[in-house]
């Protein structure tokens, strides 16, 4: 197995102002499976397609948004490197216990020069109706709202940009796919530790810690289509799309949460190899580079957040 | 403020509501926000429509409303009594004057 480290993005926690709403949208209309109720009332979710547990996990707060980003790495041992590596950069490494979230193992946690709060587990529990994998048909029961096959990646908006890059690949070995440079330096990084285009992305933002999207895959450009329905069907707040971006390829569509979160479904995207040279963007191009189609940067994209 | 032979025909009752001198006819049970983008009128940013991001904050300057569960972050409580709210969350019950009351980026 060429794939060593860290595998993926693996979970999401979201801050949400009403449950009851929260799951009516992530369950009913995105069509992730509600997985469980833990006991300090957070709920737990996974993308219909996905082995492990769980993969979103909402929290009902006052104020919206993302507590915490979590990479699942290979091995138990990949634990400890890690927090040496971290360590060793000058980040100050955390413990979570086993359990903490039902079914999650160990965790360590830190906090990037963006504000945000990312942790690095080894083992969760195998989903109990997780996909077939004897004569695996395609589900198990038929995918309902958007068909979400599973919680993808995160975009993040913060300060310190570019050193947050150089952490990602330095110390947690993930690869710069693209990323955007202005005369000012670079102000945007498209990160992967796959075949992904993308596991998680960072862009330029004053305030700290600041959630822009969690995103789920959906199976084609017919899905983005039907998920654009369900969203006129349903009033969901729709940010904009369907379209592309020339950004990693993906066809997409934005739109947020009832409790202003933003939410993206999208189909497509390139494999990305670990000797794929790193695209770039320039700041004159980056209409389109964001919006394909439209080719002009949206201030709501680019400036609201939770 | 019974509004609704203002309209000449039947249905929930209407109160104006102006925001930096922009009028804007708002049903009860409308949220204003909504409200504006439905009808067209840009005089407040749209966000996320759902009492997150804080981008269409404002200042409730005469009137009496309700407002739906909005992000503390933007609305605290000690702002919420001195009349700040989210128009995205914000429902009148009355005729309201409101003055666009976006937070800087800190
Ligand atoms: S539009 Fe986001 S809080 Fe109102
Ligand atoms: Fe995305």
């Amino acid at each position: 197995m060429a794939l060593t480290g860290v595998l993926r993005a693996g979970f999401v926690q979201l801050r949400v102002l009403d449950m009851k709403e929260a799951l009516t949208h992530y369950v009913d209309r995105i069509g992730l499976e509600l997985v469980d109720q833990g006991r300090d009332g957070r709920v737990y979710l996974r993308g219909y397609d996905e082995f492990d547990r769980h993969s979103v996990i909402l929290r009902e707060a006052d104020a919206p948004g993302m507590d915490a980003m979590g990479f699942k790495v290979a091995r138990k041992d990949d634990l400890k490197t890690y927090a040496a590596r971290i360590k060793d950069y000058g980040l100050k490494v955390g413990k979570v216990a086993a359990g903490e979230q039902p079914g999650v193992g160990k965790r360590i946690c830190f906090v990037i020069p963006s504000g945000h709060r990312i942790e690095l587990y080894a083992e969760m529990e195998r989903a109990k109706n997780g996909p077939l994998i004897e004569n695996p048909d395609m589900w198990r029961e038929d995918p309902r709202g958007m068909r979400a096959l599973r919680f993808d990646h995160c975009l993040l908006y913060g300060p310190n940009i570019p050193e947050v890059s150089k952490f990602f690949t330095k110390v947690l070995d993930f690869a710069l796919a693209e990323t955007v440079e202005t005369p000012d330096g670079q102000i945007a990084a498209f990160l992967t530790c796959n075949n992904k285009a993308h596991d998680v992305a960072f862009v330029m933002h004053k305030d700290p810690a600041k959630f822009h999207h969690a995103s789920f895959l959906l199976d084609s450009w017919h899905d983005v289509g039907h998920a654009a329905d369900l969203i006129a069907r349903y009033n969901i707040s729709r940010d904009i799309g369907p379209t592309r971006h020339g950004i990693t390829r993906g066809q997409t569509i934005y739109f947020f949460d009832p409790s202003g979160n933003r939410n993206e479904v999208f189909a497509g995207g390139y494999v990305y190899y670990p000797d794929s040279p790193v695209r770039t963007w320039t700041a004159d191009q980056l209409g389109k580079g964001i919006f394909y189609y439209e080719k002009e940067l949206n201030e709501r994209f680019l400036g609201v957040v939770t | 403020m019974s509004a609704d032979q203002r309209d000449g025909f039947p249905g929930p009752p209407m109160f104006e509501i102006v925001i930096a001198g922009h009028g804007l006819r708002c049903p009860a049970e409308g949220r204003v926000l909504l409200e504006m983008e439905r009808q067209g009128k840009k005089f407040l940013p749209v966000g996320c429509r759902g009492g997150g991001c804080g981008i269409c904050r404002v200042e409730v300057l005469r009137g009496r409303y309700r407002t739906l569960k909005m992000s503390r972050l933007h609305v605290s409580v000690e702002e919420q009594r001195r009349g700040f709210a989210l128009a995205c969350r914000l429902v009148p019950e009355s005729d309201l004057e409101l003055r666009p009351a976006r937070r800087q980026a800190h």
